[in-house]
This record gives structure tokens, C-alpha cells and sequence, in this order.
């Protein structure tokens, strides 16, 4: 009776996958709409906090003592003359630490932000050397300080809500908190704030501050002809992208297509047919009666524990015009001249494929074993009663069950292999190369790729910029659409 | 009935071996480069010189190669060093990192919590050398370039660490709640219950996460030779042994990449060896998790 009951219910549950399987694309428009719905309230929200936010403020002014009217000008006052002076004092010396920045380089690069520079360095009449604007330098720092200005405002929103905090308590007769209990707090209710201190800090300077300076850099005219400190560069508005999705002429329009074309091409196989590839060499690992099972992992392991560079550098040599296999192809009279592997764009592709297979089966295969072992017994059992045979089993019981599971592997796994920069860099090197495609990409270059010689080879940044900004929009795109249909997400109970 | 056993057990026996042989296949396939790669790095320099050639198996074995390697004419122990130096650091700052983040997000709730993490996963769309020049500019500001390059590349490895909270945090999840909460009643303190008692619980993860970090910089060629650019005292192995390959007299230096090749992938993959039951827990958790 039991068993029964398990079964309908997984039953029912392939059914519900089928069914959400077929909605996966016509749920794409609906998707998209429900995101704008959620932006377009997101900002209605914003205006109405904003409001409420302004009148508490308000409120905080025309109720409060003069101690914490004083705090409007001097952050922290109002807590230092209560006595809570580790509060007071971590404001007051922000405070002072902001003005200190503001008066000596802040209000200098932000004022200049605008233009990015006027003076050019250059010769003065009399052969000395004058030095002129960095444009780097100020977009940089002037970046930094509209940063620092809006930090500053919500510090100051802080220490205002701080002291109208405090007076309330103080007016319902409680005690405060001494500055002992403030401080052991950063260890218990408020310990989130000392363990993400520092990697949210880290985050910001190395991560979100260049991310938004190249978003900046991609609107400026940042390229081998404007480099700081000999040449300003300057504000050009979307005279960049304009560039990149025009055809003909100077255009990167066709580059850019043929470069994406192959990019989603690549990871597309690169994702599928690794997954298929491997979840086919871990059935057969776990099939009942192959012996030694631990070495055949262990030996497929070896990829993953081997630096890629080592390997995938000797693998590219192996297969070069020159290279191993081409001698002894030749030596054995298979071939007459050198297999194109690396000079045959198509070849190439395919090639890069291949090998990609040898990285990337032992991830999927280390990843599906112990999936695969989880699938119940009694769904084979009972299938093999009804007649099924080996193959059936796999496309009705495995497949669905380990597409269910590893759902949102395989979105990462797409995402990640559209820069995949490694295996293309280490292997072709992005070529072989044409005179179709500009901006120094070749035929195997993936965005990424094609991003890095921008930058590296060409010092286009703000062409690189570009690149970077459509390669978030593709990702960003893929991940948020499919994430929001992936049954795994949606439906967590579907399986169990 | 009986023949159908026999004939059942024969067409067991046969698939079992058509399995047995696809797997020795595969293996060969596997194998074969880093057979290929040992073979090469044992090539005599001597008498077949250390460029590409067109059989496996070297004609005169000898150690000409790795002799190279420790001689005065190369540089290659202090880039050996630079890269280990690195890798440790690295492996330490970000083992911390992504343990601070990971507790702070899977047992605390706080406000911009959720806020926090969907900001962080849309920066993690953007593709990592979007901001290699920005990144150089700003290490340069601070001398962490060229001859600080060590420093700086550390630095950079271990200050963005945070964001690979995932696998961590999936992990923490795991861990019952009710375990912070008897402690709690008996007055420990948060950070307490951070040290005492999840870490001790959570070994298995920090060390797939202090073993993957210490891994990547053996990889990284993009970044290490930027920031290094010129100033051949910093380079690490991967773009030492990049230049070697790919400069224009690499048929020269082929043999000397294949040792150099050998001696970093042996330490490291023992080392991957031995903690792979670690590694694999994190990823199988991390793939099913998402």
C-alpha cells in the first residue's frame, strides 16, 4: 500500500515536471513583465520612504532638545553630552574625517568631474615640464567622492534617527545603554556588523568602485589616443555603443555579432554536452559489477587536481601544426599534411570542445555520483516490473529526476562558461585570426576574451568596457529569466 | 529456466566487460597528456634539445631539465616561491573572509540582509576583467605593483573573497539552529558560539574553501602578469612558465615547461588528492544548493 502511494506521488511529479517544462518558454514573457511590475513598484516605494523619511526628520528638529538640534551640525553631540561617548565619538570622528577628505582632494576632483580634465600635460615655452589634469585620477576619485558624499548623508540620517532614538528613551524614563554594553554588542546582537565589516569594505573598493569606473570609463573616449597622463579623454555620451552595434565602416557591429554568435554557441555545448557526457561515464562507474570504482574516479580526478595551466598549455602544444599528434598521424601515414587544429577556424572550434570534455566530464561526473545513488530504488524496481528497458529507465526516471536536482548547476555552469576564459585563452588563444573580424578578435574568441585583448592588446578601455557591460547584460539577462522559471526554485517540494 | 539464468548471466558478463573497457579507454585518454608531460620533462637536453618533437618516448632519459630548473640561470625557485607565498596567504584571508560572511548571512538576520546578497550575486555577473585596469591603478596608487606585486596580488585575491559565500553558507545551513539557541540561553555570545561551536563543526568546509584558494593562484597567469608586468622578480610559475611556452623560442624551452610543469602539479596534486573526499563534498553540495 505504501509503496503505491510513493509512486503516484512521483508519478504525479514527472508529470508536474513535463508540465513545467513546457511552460519554461511560454513563461518568458510573463516573467519578464512581472520584473518590470516589481521594478516600477520598487520605485514607487522609494518616493513614499523618501517622504516619510523627510517629515521624520522634521519631527526630529521640532521636538528635540537643543542637544540634538546641535547633532543636525556637530554629528554626535547629542550622544556624547548623554554620555554614550563610543557612539558619539565614532560619528564626530567620521564627521571630521569627512570634511578633512572633502577640503583636501574631494572638492578638487569632483568639481572637475563634469569635464574630466582641461589642461594637457605638455612643454612650456621655457622646456620645463608642466603637468596637466590626470583624467584617470578624476574620474577615479571624483567617483570616490560622490560615494563618499551620499555615505556621508545616510551617516548623517543615522546619527539624527540616533539621537531622536535616544531622547525617546530618555522621555519614557529608561536608562541607556552603557558604552560597555554598546561595545560587547559588536560581539553578540550586532556581531553581523564586525564579521562584515571588513569583507563588505573589501568588496566595495575592489570590486563595486572599478565595476562602476569602467560603467563610467565605457562612456568616455578612453583609448590608445586619449591615455592619462599625456592626454586628457573625456565624456562622449553612448558614441561607444553606437560604435559597437553599427555596421559597416569603423563598426564593431559584425565583430560583435560573430563574437556573441560563438560565444552562446560555446557555451552552450560546452554546458550540454559535458553534463550529458558526464552523467553518462558516472552511470557507468556506479553500474553494478564494474570493479574498482574508486580508482576510475580518482583517475579522472587528476584533471580537476592538475593546474589547468600546465595541462591545457601541453594539451594546446599536442595538438598544434607541429605537435605531437600531427607527427604521428603523419609518421603513420593516417594524414599527408599537419590536421588545421588550431589554423581551421571550424576545426578549431570543434577542437576546443573536445578537449573542454576531457576538463570538464570529471566536475559533472564528481557532482551526478552521489545524485544518482539518491534516487530511489524502488522507481527502477518498479519501472523494470512494468517492462521498461535500460534506456527508458534513463530518459523517464534519471534524466528527469537529476534535471530536476542539478537545475540551478546548470544555469551557473552557463553562465560561467560564457567566460570561461581559461580553456579559450590556454588552448587557441582566441585564433585563428581574419581580416573579417576587427578589433583584433579571432575566430574563437569569446567576449571575454575579446574583452581582454581590448584592454591588453589594443588599450581600447573604453571599447573593453563596453564588452564587459554587454557580457553582464547577456549574463544577467540568461540568469534572471531561466531562474525564474527553474522548477527546483519554484517548487521545492516537487521531488520529494 | 535455467538456460534463461545462464544466458542471463552470460549478457551480464558481457556488458560488465564492454564497461570494464570503455573505462580503460577513458583512463588512457585521461592520462595520456600528463603521461606525455612526464615523458617530455625527462627528455636529455643534451643530445634531442628541449624543443617540440614528434615521438613520445624520449631516446635518452635524463634529469638536464629539473638540473635547469635549480641552476643559477633560472629564476624559477623564486617564482616557485612567490606563487606558494601567495597561495598560502591567500588561502588563509579567504577562509576567513568567506567564514565571517557566511556565518554573519546564514544565522543572523539583520536589515539589507537579503538586500546585501542579491547585490553581490548581480556583481558577480560582471565579468572579473572588466576591472583589471581600474584594479592596476589602484594597487599602483599604493606601490603594489612591479616589485609589490606579491602583496598586492594577495590583497586583491582576499579582499572581493566574500562574495564566494555560497558553498559555505549551504553549508552553515545545515547546521540545526537549535544547537545556537541552547547555547544562547546559556549566555554565550554570539562570537562564542561563532568560534567555539560552529567551527569546530564546520572542518569539512573550511577545508574545501582553504583548499580551492589555495589552488587558483597556481592558475592565475591574467592578473599575476599584469600587475608583475616587466619586473620578472614577481611573476609566479603560471606566467613564468607561459612566457616559456609561447615566447618565440619555445622549442627551446619545451622540456624545461614540462619539468616545470611537474614540479608544481605533483605537490599540489597530492595535496588535492588527499583532501578530495573535502572537495568533493563541496561541490556536490554546492551544485545541488545552487
Amino acid at each position: 500500500m505504501k509503496e503505491d502511494k510513493n509512486e503516484l506521488y512521483a508519478m504525479s511529479g514527472f508529470e508536474r515536471f513535463k508540465y513545467k517544462f513546457v511552460h519554461f518558454f511560454t513563461g518568458i514573457p510573463s516573467a519578464i513583465g512581472n520584473l518590470c511590475k516589481k521594478v516600477g513598484r520598487g520605485i514607487g516605494s522609494f518616493f513614499k520612504w523618501l517622504g516619510s523619511d523627510l517629515k521624520d526628520i522634521g519631527v526630529t528638529f521640532a521636538e528635540g532638545d537643543w542637544k540634538t538640534r546641535l547633532s543636525f551640525l556637530i554629528m554626535g553631540f547629542g550622544p556624547i553630552t548623554r554620555k554614550l561617548f563610543a557612539r558619539g565619538i565614532a560619528f564626530l570622528a567620521l564627521e571630521v574625517l569627512f570634511i578633512v577628505y572633502m577640503a583636501t582632494i574631494g572638492v578638487e576632483y569632483v568639481s572637475q568631474f563634469g569635464t574630466l580634465g582641461t589642461h594637457t600635460s605638455g612643454f612650456n615655452d621655457d622646456g620645463t615640464m608642466s603637468y596637466g589634469d590626470n583624467s584617470f585620477l578624476i574620474l577615479l576619485f571624483g567617483l570616490l567622492t560622490i560615494i563618499f558624499i551620499v555615505a556621508f548623508i545616510l551617516l548623517w540620517r543615522m546619527n539624527i534617527r540616533e539621537n531622536r532614538r535616544e531622547e525617546l528613551v530618555l522621555k519614557s524614563g529608561k536608562q541607556l545603554p552603557t558604552n560597555g554594553s554598546d561595545l560587547r554588542s559588536l560581539l553578540d546582537s550586532n556581531f553581523d556588523k564586525t564579521l562584515l565589516a571588513l569583507p563588505v569594505a573589501g568588496v566595495f573598493i575592489f570590486t563595486v568602485l572599478p565595476i562602476i569606473f569602467m560603467i563610467c570609463v565605457a562612456f568616455t573616449n578612453y583609448d590608445f589616443d586619449h591615455q592619462a597622463p599625456n592626454n586628457l579623454f573625456t565624456w562622449v555620451g553612448f558614441e561607444n555603443f553606437k560604435n559597437m552595434f553599427s555596421f559597416g565602416g569603423a563598426g564593431f557591429g559584425h565583430t560583435f555579432y560573430k563574437v556573441l554568435g560563438w560565444t552562446l554557441v560555446w557555451a552552450f555545448f560546452a554546458t550540454f554536452l559535458n553534463y550529458f557526457a558526464g552523467m553518462a561515464v558516472a552511470i557507468l562507474i556506479n553500474k553494478k559489477g564494474v570493479k574498482f570504482k574508486k580508482l576510475w574516479r580518482t583517475i579522472l580526478v587528476m584533471t580537476i587536481a592538475v593546474p589547468q595551466f600546465v595541462s591545457l598549455l601541453y594539451v594546446s602544444k599536442m595538438f598544434a601544426n607541429d605537435g605531437m599528434l600531427n607527427a604521428y598521424f603523419m609518421k603513420w601515414g593516417w594524414v599527408s599534411s599537419p590536421i588545421p587544429f588550431w589554423t581551421n577556424a571550424t576545426l578549431a572550434r570543434i577542437t576546443i570542445i573536445v578537449i573542454n570534455l576531457w576538463v570538464g566530464i570529471p566536475y559533472v561526473m564528481l557532482i551526478t555520483t552521489g545524485i544518482l545513488m539518491n534516487i530511489p530504488e524502488d522507481l527502477y524496481e518498479s519501472a523494470r516490473i512494468d517492462g521498461a528497458n535500460a534506456f527508458q529507465m534513463f530518459r523517464k526516471i534519471t534524466l528527469p529526476y537529476m534535471l530536476f536536482v542539478t537545475g540551478p548547476y546548470l544555469l551557473t555552469s552557463f553562465t560561467g562558461n560564457l567566460n570561461n576564459f581559461n580553456i579559450i585563452f590556454l588552448l587557441s588563444g582566441g585564433g585563428p585570426y581574419t581580416t573579417d573580424l576587427t578589433g583584433g578578435a579571432g575566430r574563437t574568441d569569446l567576449l571575454v576574451t575579446w574583452l581582454y585583448k581590448m584592454t591588453l592588446n589594443n588599450t581600447n578601455y573604453c571599447m573593453a568596457a563596453v564588452i564587459g557591460i554587454a557580457v553582464f547584460v547577456a549574463t544577467a539577462v540568461i540568469s534572471l529569466v531561466v531562474y525564474n522559471i527553474l522548477p527546483s526554485v519554484k517548487d521545492e517540494e516537487g521531488f520529494q | 529456466m535455467a538456460k534463461e539464468q545462464k544466458l542471463h548471466k552470460q549478457h551480464k558478463a558481457l556488458s560488465n566487460t564492454i564497461a570494464h573497457i570503455a573505462l580503460i579507454i577513458i583512463s588512457i585518454i585521461w592520462l595520456f597528456p600528463f603521461f606525455g608531460i612526464i615523458m617530455q620533462s625527462f627528455r636529455s637536453f643534451e643530445t634531442e634539445f628541449g624543443g617540440m618533437v614528434n615521438y613520445l618516448i624520449p631516446k635518452h632519459f635524463s634529469l638536464d631539465s629539473y638540473k635547469w630548473l635549480f641552476s643559477s640561470d633560472s629564476q624559477f625557485f623564486r617564482w616557485y616561491g612567490n606563487t606558494l607565498t601567495i597561495a598560502i596567504f591567500v588561502a588563509i584571508g579567504q577562509t576567513i573572509f568567506v567564514l565571517f560572511v557566511s556565518y554573519a548571512l546564514s544565522r543572523m538576520r539583520f536589515r539589507g540582509r537579503k538586500a546585501l546578497m542579491n547585490f553581490w550575486l548581480i556583481l558577480g555577473m560582471f565579468p572579473g576583467f572588466l576591472t583589471m585596469i581600474c584594479l592596476y591603478f589602484l594597487l599602483k596608487q599604493f606601490g603594489l605593483t612591479q616589485e609589490g606585486a606579491i602583496p598586492g596580488l594577495i590583497l586583491i585575491s582576499v579582499a572581493s573573497s566574500g562574495m564566494g559565500y555560497y558553498v559555505c553558507k549551504g553549508f552553515f545551513d545545515t547546521i540545526p539552529k537549535s544547537l545556537d539557541e541552547a547555547a544562547r540561553i546559556d549566555g554565550a555570545s554570539r562570537a562564542r558560539i561563532f568560534f567555539t561551536m560552529t567551527i569546530p563543526l564546520a572542518r569539512p568546509i573550511i577545508i574545501y574553501t582553504a583548499l580551492t584558494a589555495f589552488m587558483a593562484p597556481w592558475c592565475d597567469y591574467i592578473f599575476a602578469s599584469y600587475v608583475a608586468f616587466g619586473y620578472s622578480k614577481s611573476y609566479n610559475v603560471a606566467v613564468a612558465l607561459y612566457r616559456w611556452v609561447n615566447t618565440n623560442d619555445y622549442q627551446g624551452y619545451f622540456t624545461r615547461f614540462c619539468a616545470g610543469g611537474i614540479l608544481v602539479a605533483v605537490p599540489v596534486t597530492i595535496l588535492f588528492m588527499c583532501l578530495q573526499k573535502y572537495y568533493v563534498e563541496g561541490v556536490t553540495g554546492g551544485a545541488v544548493k545552487g
